[in-house]
């Protein structure tokens, strides 16, 4: 019983996908855990449009059917002149059900040996002789204290622990994509479609988009650079107007609204008795905004590097640090690639995406794809085509 | 100072990601916001979604909390 036990090897703050891979790696190396969610539930609200590829998720996990709502092989592209661009992807992807999902994944973190425990909010860390030894915080209206040798911070968005911590996690407004998502019934969609609508229009500095959970069900979905919406329009109202514009009649079954942190990556993730992982490292992709796998591959690196270095040596920074080093041999290249054309595409205006899908149009259709796609995208910008090239054909 | 609707937030966490000074705390149904430690430079105001959280100041009101 986690009440009774009050040192744990590690302490996992946040049950999203992230925290709860950490847990499952972390418990399969046979360290004790304690993995701690302050919502009601595992896995809700999912705040989320909860596109995932196959092959990112074969990484960790057989995909189960029950975690798929739909199966998606083709992309739509609308730019602000209402021009429409399709095409095959070369990978499938899905739209997962989070709600399964994430149970799922704390599930396997469970049964691994994890002690998992929700309503448990925590607002302070215990800190002496500036290493991190454990955790503060409520657990349904109670308060509780708990030490470990390592605790870490999978808080998402927010990432709180790390600033308690001394390490800045701060995201800038301008790498803030601030997002709200309906999923909406009673519509008729090509459900193994991904729409994306392009245009200052619907969604500044961002994208919106439609992400099937079937024929007549999907996230509807947009968020917008924190750097717009400093002009005044919040988010909602650029959804409200959208779905009165292409979808008047959809039943609205959840309204979420969340931030998406499309910054570079943390420059330091490991102190002295803390890891940061997921969103809270700032792993997001900052050109999709995709989370899921990039969170739940940092889980993986550091669960790997905890168990090393509390075999040999202890959770000092520095035998940490391998998790630091993997994230950027394995991701972070890429990450920062993807930084950079993000730095750009953010600031095209519509007349730039009307020519980009004008470029893309004239593709035959069996010559487009993502890769195309983005190398017309940065012709304005040569000095980018390399980052684009790199990150799509992994030279 | 910021203001908060707190019958309209959905505890997202988006503010707490961009606020300098780390003063805003987002539980599961609440939110607070430590006014001695704030600053009052908007950025939580301008990121929120659905416009929960607004500048009172009418000297700083930003258009976007106006």
């Amino acid at each position: 019983m986690w009440k009774d036990q009050k040192k744990f090897d590690c302490i996992v703050v946040g049950g999203g996908p992230a925290g709860s891979t950490f847990a499952r790696v972390a418990a399969e190396g046979g360290l004790s855990v304690l993995l701690l969610e302050k919502d009601r539930d595992i896995g809700v609200p999912v705040r989320c449009g909860e596109a995932v590829s196959d092959a990112g998720l074969r990484i960790f996990h057989e995909p189960n059917p029950r975690w798929i709502a739909s199966t998606i092989n083709r992309i739509k592209l609308v730019a602000p002149n209402e021009t429409v661009v399709e095409f095959d992807l070369h990978q499938k992807g899905y739209i997962l059900d989070r709600r399964i999902f994430d149970y799922d994944l704390a599930e396997f973190a469970s049964a691994a040996g994890a002690q998992i425990v929700t309503k448990a909010y925590i607002d302070g860390l215990i800190i002496e002789d500036d290493k991190v030894v454990g955790v503060r915080g409520t657990h349904v209206g109670e308060r509780f204290e708990k030490r470990a040798k390592i605790v870490v911070g999978a808080d998402g968005v927010e990432s709180r622990v790390g600033r308690w911590a001394g390490l800045n996690t701060t995201v800038k407004l301008k790498d803030m994509e601030c997002g709200i998502q309906k999923t909406v019934t009673g519509i008729d969609v090509n459900e193994h479609m991904f729409d994306f609508y392009l245009s200052r229009k619907w969604a500044p500095g961002g994208y919106l988009w439609v992400f099937p959970k079937g024929k007549h069900k999907a996230n509807i979905g947009l968020a917008i650079s924190g750097y717009y919406a400093k002009d005044g329009k919040a988010a909602h109202k650029f959804l409200d107007e959208f779905m009165a514009w292409k979808y008047p009649n959809a039943s609205v079954l959840t309204t979420v609204v969340g931030g998406v942190p499309v910054a570079k990556t943390v420059k330091q993730m490991v102190m002295d008795g803390l890891m940061l992982i997921g969103d809270a490292a700032r792993t997001v992709n900052p050109v999709t905004g995709g989370g899921i796998i990039p969170g739940m591959r940092s889980g993986l690196l550091a669960a790997e590097t905890a168990v090393k270095s509390l075999n040999n040596g202890g959770p000092t920074r520095k035998n940490l640090t391998p998790y630091e080093k993997a994230w950027h041999k394995i991701g972070g290249k890429n990450h920062e690639r993807f930084y950079r054309i993000k730095e750009t595409i953010f600031r095209f205006t519509d007349d730039d995406l009307n020519r980009i899908a004008d470029g893309i149009a004239n593709v035959p259709e069996d010559g487009r794809s993502l890769l195309k796609l983005f190398t017309i995208a940065a012709s304005k910008k040569p000095s980018l085509l390399i980052d684009v090239a790199r990150v799509f054909t992994g030279i | 100072m910021i203001e908060i609707a707190e019958n309209k937030c959905d505890f997202c966490g988006c503010c707490v990601g961009v606020c300098p000074v780390n003063c805003i705390e987002v539980m599961e149904a609440d939110i607070r916001i430590e006014h001695e430690i704030c600053i009052d430079c908007d950025i939580c105001v301008y990121v929120c979604p659905i416009e929960v959280l607004s500048q009172t100041d009418s000297k700083k009101s930003s258009s976007a909390a106006a």
